[in-house]
């Protein structure tokens, strides 16, 4: 592995070395290592697609497993098809995420597919970081699909980070959830220069007392575009709320399309939207504290995606 | 010192024009200068030209000798212009934390940023952590507001009716701060408010109605005559 492969590690995983716990490594598309624990099973995939199986056990308790895909060529693109199985009662941090540095003229694209299976009362807390770099013309495309199954009283958390450099990307999440399951998203999105993003989240809750929380927040600077689709479904007794909160900036263009279907009459469903520029009087009062225009706006957009 | 000199503002364009502050010329050279006056005097408006955030229509701004008529917010604030908002800003995902730093203008340990914060009669570890966000109440974020305003430390310290929205009980801790300021303060405090209390210790007494400097003075001077009812500073002229 060479020093950019290990920087683009680092922004993704904040790993600086091999990790703790099990894990698997695709750079290129090749496994760049691998390790499976006592709990949690890493396997090549043998449907013939690339990707892998983890199994994790429900003996696995506070453990955690990283998967980064690192991305150096140009005129690369994948499909990569991921599936995890965590057993009734788990509990597991899983980190993901995909570095692309494309110094080259064409596009490099990885489209992730992650599916999760989670058992009964399992819980997941699922971090994915997209990071892209590069000082050629070629495009970074990202397309990561996310597909989310929860059985009764599950819970999965999922933390979804895009700051920067992704030119194009369109991010799928689908989730359906069984009684007293539990979805929270909290999603951070950064789009600057000509980049496009797409952000199509849709929540099915299927069983009584099933919960969901999903929450956008993102800032659009210079040119660039942003569209977000939020779906829930309150199919039963249930409760969910989705929130969408955009900074806008330059001649940057968010379209915001939340949609709330209530099938049931104990479904309680919220939605929550704003989408603007910063408030002068935010800028006013960091100027007041000796900041200029520009260090102020940078320290509001810091504060509003940390 | 602070000089204000024939400061006029008037506010909207063209036949709407309406004169907000009237030729208001005052000196800020005492350690602590109440101005008080009715609601919509033109008290916050002032607040805001010497913090640079309006422009004045006519007249200058000294100080320390320098003309700073011209000079922008944050220059001001580098100058030593600390400005404590009325109705103090919300910001998403900024902590508490992170703004008394931004004020502080350097990474501040916890300790400190809790020193401050206690200051203001928060319960500092409860806080430091928080979003500077809607779920704050209005007297927390007054409070917060203060502090910031503390951390700067700086030679002129505006406060704009620090006392709204602050509970009776927490109150009295309140004049303490603004006493304790009073005693320590190299440079001069200015301080907008309503309170008695605030008045009491000050050294100089601003009157403001309709825009205009009705009356000022010393404590003794100014403070009978508004206790008394006497000289209602609206109805005066
Ligand atoms: N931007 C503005 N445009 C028009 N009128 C304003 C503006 N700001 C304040 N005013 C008016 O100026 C007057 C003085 O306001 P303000 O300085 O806030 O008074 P005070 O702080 O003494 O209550 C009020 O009548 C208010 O409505
Ligand atoms: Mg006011």
């Amino acid at each position: 592995m060479d020093e950019l492969e290990k920087m683009l590690l680092m922004q993704i995983a904040d790993l600086h070395k091999v990790p703790d716990g099990a894990y698997n490594i695709r750079n290129n598309g090749e496994a760049d290592g691998r390790r499976s624990t006592p709990h949690i099973r890493i396997e090549s995939r043998k449907d013939g697609k690339a990707g892998i199986d983890i199994f994790i056990s429900g003996k696995a308790q506070g453990e955690s497993v990283h998967i980064p895909v690192v991305i150096t060529k140009t005129d690369y693109r994948e499909t990569v098809y991921n599936d995890f199985y965590v057993e009734d009662g788990a509990d597991v941090l899983i980190i993901a995420g995909c570095g692309i540095h494309n110094c080259g003229q064409a596009t490099s694209e990885h489209s992730g597919i992650h599916t999760f299976h989670v058992g009964k009362n399992a819980k997941v807390k699922y971090v994915e970081k997209h990071y892209a770099s590069g000082d050629g013309n070629g495009e970074n495309v990202m397309n990561p699909t996310t597909d989310i199954r929860l059985e009764e009283g599950a819970r999965l958390e999922m933390e979804t980070t895009q700051i920067k450099g992704v030119d194009s990307t369109v991010r799928t999440t689908r989730a359906g959830l069984a009684a007293n399951a539990e979805l929270v998203i909290r999603e951070k999105i950064y789009t600057h220069g000509k980049q496009f993003a797409k952000t199509d989240f849709s929540v099915a809750l299927d069983g009584e007392n099933a919960g969901a929380d999903i929450v956008s927040r993102s800032v659009a600077a210079q040119s660039s575009q942003q569209e977000l689709y939020l779906r829930i479904d309150g199919n039963k007794k249930c409760h969910g709320h989705s929130e969408c909160d955009a900074i806008i900036m330059d001649d940057a263009k968010v379209l915001a399309i939340p949609a709330l279907a209530a099938n049931n009459v104990d479904a309680e469903l919220i939605h929550e939207a704003a989408i603007g520029k910063i408030a002068g009087e935010q800028l006013l009062k960091l100027m007041t504290l000796g900041l200029t225009e520009q260090e102020a706006e940078e320290q509001i957009i810091k504060g509003f995606l940390s | 010192m602070l000089e204000l000199q024939h400061i006029s503002f008037s506010a909207g364009d063209g036949d709407a024009n309406k004169e907000i502050l009237d030729d208001v010329s005052l000196t800020v050279s005492e350690r602590f200068v109440a101005i008080t006056g009715p609601n919509g005097s033109g008290k916050s408006t002032l607040a805001k030209v010497i913090a640079g955030i309006l422009k004045p229509t006519e007249g200058k701004i000294l100080l320390d000798g320098e003309d700073i008529t011209a000079l922008s917010v944050t220059e001001r604030a580098h100058r030593g212009i600390s400005y404590a908002f009325q109705q103090p800003v919300r910001f998403k995902g900024l902590t508490v934390k992170d703004l008394v730093s931004l004020a502080a203008g350097r990474k501040i340990t916890v300790s400190e940023a809790c020193s401050y914060l206690s200051e203001v009669g928060l319960c500092a570890r409860d806080y430091i952590d928080r979003e500077v966000n809607a779920s704050l109440s209005g007297g927390e974020l007054k409070r917060i507001e203060i502090a910031t305003v503390l951390a700067r430390g700086t030679q002129l310290s505006v406060f704009d009716e620090p006392e709204a929205g602050i509970d009776l009980w927490s109150f009295q801790n309140l004049i303490s701060v603004f006493e304790k300021m009073h005693a320590r303060t190299n440079g001069s405090i200015l301080i907008i408010s309503h309170q008695e209390r605030i008045l009491n210790i000050a050294d100089k007494i601003v009157v403001i109605a309709g825009g205009k400097v009705t009356k000022q003075g010393t404590r003794e001077e100014v403070l009978p005559g508004l206790l008394a009812g006497r000289i209602c500073p609206a109805l005066e002229n």
